[in-house]
């Protein structure tokens, strides 16, 4: 812990000239990401199996990283810090414990049954699942573009935010004019939002195509323990340097005592707003980025490991992240002219630039950006597998195209897409916080299909169908209702109520729910054939 | 035991609408706000019941063309 300490102080002394070398510490990580992706890529066998499935030899580690990492999102860092300081203390309990207690029990409840299927049926994605499933084909075509659909806001954020965080950190690299001119001294003279977002689209991608499912599950194990790590050392940093005590106990203190009560409580929570975020969480049992992720598991003990720490990790990440957002409100936190125009997106790079020096700024930076980019690896890779599995395959025909052909289709599908969410990125002008809200309440108003298809035999193809349209349809409104999530604190009143509000996501739930089990009633029941394939323990 | 945990997972699920530290500004050991410290002890206990339901209701393995069940309580014999 001494000699630990010593390194950190020592860094902490180093001068902070300029953002230029944050930019070359970030310049080294995108790097130090191509070469694992090349490692991966030796490893590789050639087959498609093996390109998206890592050929099911992923044990527990590497498990409870892939997981943890693709759900802990630029929304995890960026985005709890920033709601925090706008919000407080509530944000943690409106998500990260309820994700410890509902995340793991999808992983239970869906993730191993899932698992178990997909061994003994092969399947590689969700669809291919739910038309074995519910006997549909048409279900795969509905499905398909509105997976892809709610996929893009998660993309989008991710994207996003890592343009945001590279501005912020490498503001003073370059002189403040031309395209790097910004009137706000947190932005100005630091690479452009459209530049670093590319950046970092492409380093994605090139890993992911090079090392397939194994590289990004390997890339996605380092950068969580990347910003696992970094995000504790900016922890401490900061607080030292905000509570400027002589111990870090000492400085939490001084620090804390300075946040306001509207910060350090839930006073100016809704209560039925923070009981409705409980359905958010639900949305990891239809992500289908993570159904992929759990078809790469060895063994169903591997999940152990994952339904265990999951909760523990989110806890260490997020109390930190909490911390800090309230801690930013505090007076002297962050200069006044970067306080008068600070958006929350900007409030954990802002902190990191001001408190730290250029070195070990350019370090936490490339945590930030892990935890972006420890997501948005998964999300392509998926979008690949359903477009050659669920598209391709399906209709040309299963293995009528070679594998190395529906590669590249997947990977040409998956640059098409990003292309798409880079273009939306640069006039997308929303909070993490709000889009990934609205992303994740798509995906949890889908669970009850998901939940059906796996325990209740009575749920048929029209119920399906009926219960995705439904999500489709309501999510569409809603959203459009909150003007694309301009409107970040769009709730639903309650009626006959003193403004008591619910989540949108409530309502999604609960319409497709309904859809689902009338339209289910009212048709015939699956086959016995099917029945017996998916309930044979019933 | 699928009932016992199942109702853990429930009360988690109802200790997790805490109203009683809704408005408390306490500062735990100083510097931890009291409802924050709550909510990572929800975290916390979340782990303990998970660790509980590794232990006791596990499904069993599956290979590629398995034909026996998915989820099976292998403590309680059902399959």
């Amino acid at each position: 812990m001494r000699a630990l300490r010593f390194v950190f102080e020592n860094l902490a002394e180093l001068p902070d000239t300029s953002g230029g070398i944050r930019l070359i510490v970030i310049a080294l990580y995108m790097t130090l990401l191509l070469g694992l992706g090349y490692l991966a890529n030796r490893g590789f066998t050639g087959t498609k199996k093996d390109y998206l499935l890592a050929s099911h030899s992923i044990g527990p580690f590497l498990l409870l990283m892939s997981l943890f990492g693709t759900t802990m999102t630029a929304f995890a860092l960026v985005g709890s810090t920033g709601e925090a300081f706008k919000e407080g203390i509530g944000v943690y309990g409106m998500l990260a414990s309820s994700s410890g207690i509902i995340h793991s029990l999808c992983f239970f409840v869906i993730g191993v049954k899932i698992y178990g299927f997909g061994r003994r049926y092969g399947y590689t994605t969700q669809i291919q699942f739910f038309r074995d499933r519910l006997e549909s084909d048409f279900v795969g075509v509905l499905l398909f573009p509105i997976l892809v659909c709610l996929i893009v806001p998660y993309l989008l954020i991710g994207v996003m935010a890592s343009g945001t965080v590279i501005q912020t950190m490498t503001s003073g690299a370059f002189a403040n004019e031309g395209i790097f001119q910004n009137a706000n001294p947190a932005f100005a003279g630091g690479l452009p939002p459209q530049i670093g977002s590319a950046v970092v689209c492409i380093v994605v991608l090139i890993y992911v195509f090079f090392g397939g499912m194994r590289g990004t599950a390997w890339a996605n194990t380092f950068q969580t323990l990347v910003f696992m790590v970094l995000g504790l050392v900016t922890f401490v940093l900061i607080a030292n340097k905000l509570g400027g005590g002589e111990n870090l106990l000492e400085s939490l203190r001084n620090v804390t005592a300075k946040v306001g009560a509207d910060h350090t409580t839930r006073m100016t929570m809704s209560k039925t707003k923070f009981f409705t975020y409980m359905f958010i969480p639900l949305s990891v049992g239809m992500f289908p980025h993570l159904f992929q992720h759990w078809l790469t598991a060895r063994s169903v003990n591997s999940f152990k490991l994952s339904v265990v720490c999951h909760p523990i990790f989110i806890m260490i990440v997020w109390v930190p992240c909490v911390l800090l957002g309230i801690w930013a409100t505090t007076d002297g936190a962050l200069p006044a002219a970067v306080m008068a125009k600070i958006k929350p997106n900007a409030v954990l790079p802002a902190l990191v630039k001001f408190h730290t020096t250029a070195l070990v700024g350019g370090l936490l930076t490339a945590g930030i950006l892990a935890a972006v980019m420890s997501s948005l690896d998964s999300q392509f890779l998926c979008l690949g597998s359903m477009f050659t599995n669920d598209i391709v395959d399906h209709y040309a025909g299963k293995g009528r195209i070679g594998d190395t052909t529906q590669m590249w289709l997947a990977r040409a599908f998956v640059v098409a897409v990003v292309i798409a969410v880079y273009l939306l990125s640069l006039v997308a002008n929303r909070s993490v916080f709000t889009l990934g809200i609205w992303c994740f309440s798509g995906f949890a108003s889908l669970f009850p299909v998901a939940f059906a298809a796996l325990y209740w035999r009575r749920l048929t193809a029209a119920g399906a169908v009926s219960g995705i349209v439904t999500t489709a349809a309501t999510w569409y409104f809603l959203f459009r209702e909150s003007k694309f999530g301009a409107d970040a604190s769009y709730a639903l009143n309650i009626p006959f109520t003193d403004g008591a509000q619910i989540m949108p996501v409530v309502l999604m739930f609960a319409l497709t729910t309904i859809a689902m089990v009338v339209a289910s009633w009212l048709t015939r029941p699956p086959s016995e054939e099917t029945l017996q394939k998916f309930f044979a323990e019933n | 035991m699928k009932f016992f945990l199942g109702l853990l997972i429930a009360l988690l699920l109802i200790a997790h609408q805490d109203n009683w530290y809704w408005t408390d500004n306490k500062l735990v050991w100083g510097f931890m706000p009291i409802g924050l410290l709550y909510h990572a002890g929800i975290s916390l206990a979340a782990a303990f019941v998970w660790f509980l339901t590794t232990i006791f209701i596990w499904p069993k393995e599956v290979e590629p063309g398995d034909e026996t069940l998915v989820h099976t309580n292998s403590q309680e014999g059902v399959s």
